[in-house]
C-alpha cells in the first residue's frame, strides 16, 4: 500500500516547527506504525535526508516511550492501543495520515516527535511510592488483602505513563497519571498509611510542572492506552479537598 | 587455541571468592565475616549505577537507603522504562505457600539442573535463599500481586516446575515489579541521596590505579560527552540478546556498557550461551524491527503441530487429524508440550528445516487451542489468556480463538555476560556486575520466571553486603576526581569514535549493518551451530566489521538528540561480540542448555553434555591479537550430575 505522511519537523525546543509531506510506497498491512516510519527514515537516509526523530522501546504497549499523534488523536485511531502496537491495517492505500508530537506545556519539544516528559517522573518522586527501605518487609502474606481490591488496584497500576492522557486533555492536565498511581497505592494497606501526604503532595507537584486542571472531559480516558478509568480522579479530587480543609 | 590441557585447568585470574563452609551456611559466613562501612562513611562514598532496570534500580534504592551516594543512569526518558518493564509472565520464589513441598533446595537444584549444570552452586543457592525476601519486599512497596479470594498471594506453576513457585501480577509482572523498585528509587531521589540521570548513556569504564574509578556517559539530548568519578562502578545494563537484531529485547537493548568494559579489562564470560524462546510470533517482512513473545503459559492449554505433508496447503481448520504430526506429544511423550524451552524451538527450527512450516514464510508452527476451548469452554481460555490472545489478534490480524496460532522461537535473553565472582564484582576492581549483564546464575539455560528473581536478588540483597566488603577495603587515596588524566584520555578517544562514524558519511545505515549481522548470528550462531560454520562466521563477522568502518552513513552531527548516531555505535559493539560468541560457541565442543552443537549429539538428535571436558566457565580477555580464553572449572559438591531427560 501507498501512504503519505505528514510528519512534524522540529529542529529543537526552541526553533518553529512544521509539517512536511512525505510517501512510502511500499508500506505493507502487517507492519506496526513505527515500522513504517522506520522505513521512513530509512528511505530518507537514502536520500541525504535526516531521519524523524521519534521515541520507541519496547514496542509492545509496556514501556510507555511512544507516543504520537496520528492523525489528531493520541496513539491513533486503535482503541486501547499505544502507537507502536497500532498496525497499518487501520489505513488504507493512498491514506494521508499526520503525525505530530504530544503536546502539552509540561511536555516541552526535544526534536521533531520526541519530548521531555519528566515531568511526570517529578510527580513521582513528590510521593508515587511507599515509604519503605530494603529489608524491612514483613512476610508477604502476614496482611491479606481482599482479591477484589488486588485486582482494582491492579488495574490503576497498569499505567504505562506514556502521556496520551495530556495530549488528548483540552486542557493538558495530568490528573489521570497522577490519580492512577494514588488510587493504585491508596487502595492496598501498604500504601493506604501515607495517603493524605501522597495526595497533596503529588497534585502540588502536578500544578507546579504547568499541567492544567481537570473539566472533566474525558477525552484522557478514551486514549488511554491501558484504559485507566477517569474514576480515580474524582477520588484523587476528594482526598485532595479533605487534605486542604484538615491540613 | 592453546594446548587441550592448558585449556582445561583453572585460570589463577578467576578466584570465584565462594565462601567456605556447608552450601546452606556460605551466605551466612560470608555476611558475618564481612566488614561494614560506617554510616558516616557510607555518605563520603559515591557509587555509579549504570541502569534502572530491576538490577538497576534495586541496588541504586537500596544502596541510597543505606546513605551511600548514588548516581544512576539509563538510556530511556524515564528509569520506568527500562527493558525489565516487559517481563510478563512471573517471578519465582521458595514460599511455599501451596504447602506444595517446595523448599529452598528444590528452587536451587531446578536452578542448577534446568541451567544444564553450567553455574555455579553457592551463587545459585545464595539465589533462592534471598527468593522469600523478594517477595516480602514487592508486596511492603505494593506492587498488586495477584491474590485468591482468601486475600493471599496466588501461586502457578511456570516452565515444566514441578511445584507452583510462580508469582505474577496479570501478564505484567516485570512492570510492576519493577514500578515497585522504580517507585523506591524516586522515594531516595525526593530524600536527595540518588541523583537521577535518564538519557544518557555510558560509553566508556575509565580505570585508575588498576580499579573502576568512573565512566563517560554522553548525554542523549546534547550529545556532550560527560565524566563522572565514583569509588565503584555498578553495570546493570541488561543482556545482549539484540545483537541478532531480531528479538524479544526492547529496541534499546544494547551490550555497548559491558563491551566498553571487556575492552578495559573484564572477562566475558560464556557469550555462546544465549536463550530462543519457542512461542512467539513469526517474523512477517523485511521491515520487521522486533518480535515479540507469547507467554510460555500458552503451552499448558495450546497443542503444537504442522502437517505431516510438507505440501498440505489447506486452511488449518480443514486438516484432519490424522493429516497433523504433534510432533512435541510424539518425541516427548512424558512432557509434551511442556519441554522446556531450547528442546521446544530447537524442534520446531528441525519441523521448519525439513519443510514443514507453515504460513507464509514457511517458519513457523501451529500452536492450537481448538482443544482446550472444546474442553474448557471459551470462556476459560478467554479468562487465562484473553489479553495474550488480544496482543496476537492485535498484532497478526487472526483470531486465536477461530484458527491456531503460529509461533516460531526468537532470541530472547542471554545467559552469558560479564564474568563475576560471588561478589558480584568482574575482574576489573570496583567494577561490579548485576542482573542479566553478568553470567552467573543460569548456566547454559534460564528457567522461566528466574532473570526477575535474579535481578532483584543482586540488587537488593547481595550487592549491599559485597560493595560494602570492597569498599572497606579502599583508602582515600585511591579516590580520583573527573580532572584525573584518565578521564581526559577516555574521554577524547570516545569523542573520535564518534567523530569517525558521523565523518564517514558512507552508504550503508546503521540498520542495514545490524540486519546483515543478525541474520549471521541466528543462521549460524543460533539454534543450532557447527564447526565449519562457525569457523567462516568469524571471518564472515570480521569482514563485516571493516566494512562498517569504510560504509557506515551516519546523518547529522553529534551535539543533539540523534537516535542513528546511538545505534551506530551499538552495532559496531555488536559485531565485536558476534565475533566471541561464535568463538566461545566453537571452544564449546558439546551440547549445552541453549548451545547445540550439531556434532555432539545423541543418535535420537538430543544434547550430548561433555561433563568431562566442559563443566567449566569460559571467560575470555581482550587483548590486542584474539581474544584470550581463561576458564573457571565448576565444581559440584552438592548436587550431582544427570543428563537432562524429558522422554
Ligand atoms: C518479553 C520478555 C519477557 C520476559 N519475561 C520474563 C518473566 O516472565 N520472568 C522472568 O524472570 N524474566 C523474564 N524476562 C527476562 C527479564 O525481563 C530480564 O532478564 C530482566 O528484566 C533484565 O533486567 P536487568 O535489570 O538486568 O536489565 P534491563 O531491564 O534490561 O535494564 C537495563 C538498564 O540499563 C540501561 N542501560 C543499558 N545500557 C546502558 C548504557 N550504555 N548506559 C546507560 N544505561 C544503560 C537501560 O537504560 C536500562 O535502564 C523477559 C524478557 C523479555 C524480553
Ligand atoms: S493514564 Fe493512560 S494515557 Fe495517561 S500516562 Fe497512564 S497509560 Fe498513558
Ligand atoms: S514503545 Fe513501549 S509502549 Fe510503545
Amino acid at each position: 500500500m501507498i501512504i503519505n505522511l505528514r510528519v512534524w519537523r522540529q529542529e529543537g525546543p526552541e526553533s518553529p516547527g512544521k509539517l512536511v509531506d512525505y510517501t512510502v510506497p511500499e508500506a505493507s498491512e502487517h507492519m506496526s506504525f513505527l515500522e513504517l516510519l522506520d522505513v521512513l527514515n530509512e528511505q530518507l537516509l537514502a536520500d541525504g535526508e535526516e531521519p524523524v526523530e521519534f521515541d520507541s522501546d519496547c514496542r509492545e504497549g509496556i514501556c510507555g516511550s511512544c507516543g504520537l499523534m496520528v492523525a489528531g488523536i493520541a496513539h491513533g485511531p486503535q482503541k486501547r492501543t499505544a502507537v507502536c502496537q497500532l498496525h497499518m491495517r487501520s489505513f488504507k492505500d493512498g491514506d494521508t495520515i499526520t503525525v505530530e508530537p504530544f503536546r502539552a506545556r509540561a511536555f516541552p519539544v526535544i526534536r521533531d516527535l520526541v519530548v521531555d516528559r519528566s515531568a511526570f517522573d517529578r510527580i513521582i518522586t513528590a510521593h508515587g511510592y511507599v515509604s519503605v527501605t530494603t529489608g524491612s518487609a514483613p512476610d508477604a502474606n502476614a496482611i491479606p488483602i481482599p482479591k477484589d481490591t488486588a485486582d482494582e488496584a491492579m488495574d490503576y497500576a497498569t499505567c504505562i505513563g506514556c502521556g496520551a492522557c495530556v495530549a488528548a486533555c483540552p486542557n493538558g492536565s495530568a490528573s489521570l497519571f497522577t490519580a492512577a498511581k494514588i488510587a493504585h497505592l491508596g487502595l492496598l494497606p501498604q500504601g493506604e498509611v501515607e495517603s493524605p501526604q501522597r495526595v497533596t503532595a503529588m497534585v502540588n507537584q502536578m500544578d507546579a510542572e504547568g499541567f492544567g486542571d481537570c473539566s472533566n472531559y474525558a477525552e484522557c480516558e478514551a486514549v488511554c492506552p491501558k484504559g485507566i478509568s477517569v474514576a480515580g480522579i474524582a477520588s484523587m479530587r476528594r482526598a485532595y479537598m479533605k487534605g486542604l480543609l484538615s491540613g | 587455541m592453546g594446548s587441550p590441557v592448558a585449556e582445561r585447568s583453572q585460570s589463577p585470574r578467576l578466584d570465584s571468592k565462594v565462601p567456605s563452609g556447608r552450601l546452606q551456611e556460605k551466605w551466612d559466613i560470608y555476611k558475618n565475616s564481612v566488614s561494614l562501612v560506617s554510616p558516616a562513611n557510607k555518605r563520603s562514598h559515591h557509587i555509579l549505577v549504570v541502569g534502572s532496570g530491576l538490577a538497576g534500580a534495586s541496588a541504586a534504592a537500596t544502596l541510597a537507603g543505606l546513605g551511600y551516594n548514588v548516581t544512576c543512569f539509563c538510556i530511556q526518558d524515564s528509569p520506568r522504562r527500562a527493558h525489565s518493564i516487559a517481563a510478563q509472565g512471573g517471578i519465582n520464589a521458595a514460599k511455599n505457600y501451596p504447602n506444595d513441598g517446595d523448599t529452598i533446595w528444590r528452587l536451587f537444584y531446578d536452578t542448577i539442573k534446568g541451567g544444564d549444570y553450567r553455574s555455579r552452586e553457592a551463587n545459585v543457592y545464595r539465589l533462592a535463599q534471598v527468593s522469600n525476601n523478594i517477595i516480602d519486599q514487592a508486596v511492603a512497596q505494593g506492587v498488586p500481586f495477584a491474590r485468591e479470594y482468601g486475600g493471599m498471594l496466588s501461586n502457578r506453576s511456570f516452565g515444566g516446575a514441578q511445584v507452583s513457585r510462580t508469582f505474577y501480577a496479570r501478564g505484567q509482572t516485570g512492570q510492576q515489579l519493577l514500578l515497585g523498585a522504580y517507585q523506591a528509587l524516586s522515594h531516595q531521589v525526593s530524600m536527595g541521596r540518588v541523583k537521577m540521570l535518564p538519557r544518557r548513556e555510558m560509553i566508556d569504564l575509565v580505570v585508575a590505579n588498576d580499579r573502576a574509578c568512573g565512566l563517560i556517559a554522553r548525554n542523549l539530548i546534547t550529545g556532550e560527552l560527560e565524566r563522572y568519578a565514583g569509588d565503584a562502578v555498578l553495570l546493570c545494563t541488561g543482556g545482549y540478546g539484540n545483537a541478532y537484531y531480531l528479538s524479544t529485547n526492547a529496541k534499546n537493548s544494547n551490550v555497548t556498557a559491558a563491551w566498553r568494559c571487556y575492552k578495559r579489562g573484564a572477562f566475558f564470560a560464556n557469550p555462546c550461551y544465549t536463550q530462543i524462546h519457542p512461542t512467539c510470533i513469526p517474523v512477517s517482512g523485511d521491515y520487521q524491527s522486533k518480535l515479540t513473545l507469547m507467554s510460555e503459559s500458552l503451552r499448558n492449554d495450546g497443542r503444537v503441530w504442522v502437517p505431516k505433508d510438507p505440501k498440505d496447503s489447506r486452511a488449518p481448520e480443514m486438516i484432519p487429524e490424522d493429516a497433523r504430526d504433534y510432533y512435541l506429544e510424539r518425541r516427548y511423550p512424558s512432557f509434551g508440550n511442556l519441554v522446556p524451552r531450547d528442546v521446544a524451538s530447537r524442534a520446531a527450527k528441525k519441523e521448519c528445516d525439513e519443510g514443514r512450516g507453515v504460513g507464509e514464510t514457511r517458519l513457523a508452527v501451529y500452536l492450537d487451542f481448538a482443544d482446550s476451548i472444546r474442553r474448557l469452554g471459551e470462556h476459560t481460555i478467554r479468562e487465562r489468556y484473553g489479553n495474550l490472545f488480544e496482543m496476537y489478534e492485535r498484532i497478526t490480524g487472526d483470531n486465536p480463538y477461530k484458527t491456531p496460532m503460529r509461533i516460531y522461537p526468537a532470541v530472547h535473553y542471554t545467559m552469558g555476560g560479564l564474568w563475576v565472582d560471588y561478589e558480584l564484582q568482574s575482574t576489573v576492581p570496583g567494577l561490579f556486575v548485576l542482573g542479566e549483564a553478568n553470567f552467573s546464575d543460569h548456566g547454559a539455560n534460564r528457567l522461566g520466571a528466574s532473570a526477575l528473581m535474579q535481578g532483584l536478588a543482586d540488587g537488593y540483597f547481595v550487592i549491599p553486603y559485597t560493595l560494602g566488603a570492597y569498599l572497606a577495603g579502599t583508602r582515600q587515596s585511591d579516590q580520583v576526581t573527573e580532572t584525573h588524566e584518565h578521564f581526559a584520555t577516555v574521554e577524547e578517544e570516545a569523542g573520535a569514535r564518534i567523530d569517525s562514524m558521523l565523518k564517514n558519511k558512507g552508504d550503508k545505515s546503521p540498520t542495514q549493518f545490524h540486519r546483515e549481522l543478525g541474520r549471521l548470528l541466528w543462521d549460524h550462531v543460533g539454534m543450532a551451530r557447527n564447526r565449519t560454520d562457525l569457523m567462516s562466521t568469524i571471518d564472515a563477522i570480521e569482514n563485516l566489521k571493516e566494512e562498517f568502518w569504510e560504509r557506515i552513513l551516519v546523518p547529522g552531527s553529534a551535539d543533539r538528540y540523534n537516535k542513528n548516531l546511538e545505534f551506530a555505535g551499538r552495532v559496531a559493539d555488536f559485531i565485536e561480540l558476534g565475533s566471541l560468541m561464535a568463538r566461545d560457541a566453537l571452544r564449546r565442543e558439546e551440547s549445552c542448555g541453549g548451545h547445540f552443537r550439531e556434532e555432539y549429539q545423541t543418535p535420537e538428535g538430543e544434547a550430548a553434555r561433555d561433563d568431562e571436558a566442559f563443566a567449566d566457565v569460559a571467560a575470555w580477555e581482550h587483548t590486542e591479537q584474539d581474544p584470550a580464553l581463561h576458564l573457571e572449572q565448576l565444581s559440584f559438591e552438592n548436587v550431582h550430575l544427570t543428563k537432562r531427560s524429558y522422554k
